[in-house]
């Protein structure tokens, strides 16, 4: 009992990172994830932040959910989800201007990005906070690696260099060249289209391509599987008989 | 420059140019989710018109003669998701009592538009413009989603019939398009200049 209470607890973790993920497989948060992801590092922040916000505004929600009425909760989180926006807010242009710059707008849009109010009404309304915060925290890796991971794509193809030291001002700023950028020569076998607007669409729309093909691929050997183990239990049977 | 002509040129400019989609990335679940028939693409497109041009109207106000006087600033947030939330209920109200047949069409959208970015993306970025670019913005903005999301309807269904390889079937293919459709309207970038404003 004890061990299947833990695996489940792992489950509800690690489901979210993988096979359940916020982008990928639920294609959620889609703004952002196309929006920061020109650049590694806004990436990450977005990440970060947007961890920050689903982690403490579910935790509230599964706190309060049996003090807030029915009728008004969906009112009722957003004002939760605005709070903590308001708050990652003020942290970022205090400590991070840069961070704060570069994300811009898509800071206060965390409030209606729908993976946040989607978990408060899918399952912080109805778990403990235990559950809640290894849900939380399970959607924002799943989500922060997904759009670190479009972006990673997006930079080193659009741009041709990865950029550190740009939005994080603490760390030393560094140019490393990767498909551009070598000193001394002019050769760039970047394509500028992938950093610019249409590329978020085709690096997104062509990850859910690689997605479906790969749960295609499982689904067309599980049934593969399931035929065989039919055959072999048919004629097992009549071996016996 | 005359204000009228600025206006117009400001409205032409956030509608094609800087497109709400394509462009700002904003409003991308609502236009990947409703597209799938045209009807219901213009209904979204119509009732995201609608609260963004009343929540313009409403949210300038408050931020510029009642937050910034109060020296409350960091509010905005909440304050403007706040007045979205109520404005999409009192749309809804209306719309059932004056007009149900309308709220049949429009009004299984209506909640959806509250988590629509491009309403508080509008919002939020009126803070710093004065209430003539704010209200450009307001009408580029949501006459640029209308047109967007309409266009993408329709090729949409074309796609339904065409033959796209198994794994791109659905969501992939059509943020494709999305894609190529970026890549076009970017040529249009640079056209208009907006010194009236001296932003941009």
């Amino acid at each position: 009992m004890a061990k299947e209470n833990k695996s489940s607890k792992a489950r509800i973790f690690l489901d979210p990172i993988l096979k359940a993920n916020p982008l990928f497989v639920m294609v959620l948060g889609t703004c952002p994830a196309l929006a920061v992801t020109a650049s590694i590092e806004s990436a990450i922040g977005m990440g970060i932040l947007f961890t920050f916000v689903l982690f403490f505004s579910t935790l509230l929600v599964s706190l309060l959910r049996k003090v807030i009425p029915d009728e008004v909760r969906t009112p009722a989180y957003i004002v939760i989800i605005a709070t903590f926006v308001t708050v990652v807010k003020i942290l970022t242009e205090t400590f991070l201007p840069a961070l704060y710059n570069t994300l811009g707008v898509f800071i206060s849009l965390i409030v209606v990005n729908c993976i946040v109010l989607g978990r408060a009404e899918a399952f912080a309304s109805k778990n403990g906070p235990v559950d809640t915060m290894l849900d939380a925290l399970g959607n924002g890796l799943g989500y922060a690696w997904a759009i670190i991971a479009i972006a990673i794509v997006r930079e080193v193809i659009g741009v041709g260099t990865i950029t550190i030291g740009k939005v994080f001002t603490f760390l030393p700023k560094t140019v490393i060249p990767v498909l551009a950028g070598y000193s001394g020569t002019d050769i760039a076998f970047n394509i500028p289209l992938f950093a610019g607007s249409a590329g978020g669409f085709l690096v997104l729309g062509i990850a859910l391509a690689i997605i479906a093909a790969i749960t295609n691929h499982k689904a067309a050997k599980e049934r593969e599987k399931a035929r065989a183990a039919k055959l072999a239990a048919a004629q097992a049977a009549k071996g016996g008989k | 420059m005359p204000f009228i002509v600025s206006f117009l040129l400001a409205i032409i400019s956030f509608t094609v140019i800087d497109n709400v989609i394509l462009n700002r990335y904003f409003g991308i679940c609502s236009f990947v989710g409703v597209s799938n028939k045209v009807k219901s693409a213009v209904g979204m497109g119509l009732a995201v018109t609608f609260v963004t041009i009343m929540a313009a109207l409403v949210c300038w106000p408050i931020y510029n003669f009642i937050l910034v006087p109060a020296d409350m600033k960091y509010m905005e947030t909440i304050v403007f998701i706040l007045v979205i939330a109520s404005l999409v209920q009192m749309v809804g109200f209306f719309i059932k009592k004056k007009s149900p047949s309308l709220y049949k069409s429009l009004g299984i959208y209506l909640p959806l538009i509250t988590t629509n970015c491009a309403v508080l993306g509008v919002c939020s970025g009126n803070v710093g413009y004065d209430f003539g670019y704010a209200m450009a913005n307001a009408i580029g903005t949501s006459l640029g989603f209308l047109l967007i999301i309409f266009v993408y309807a329709c090729i949409r269904v074309r796609l339904e019939g065409a033959n796209v390889p198994k794994a791109f079937k659905g969501v992939p293919i059509a943020l494709i398009v999305a894609g190529l459709m970026a890549f076009i309207f970017a040529s249009l970038n640079g056209m208009i200049d907006l010194g009236a404003w001296g932003v941009q």
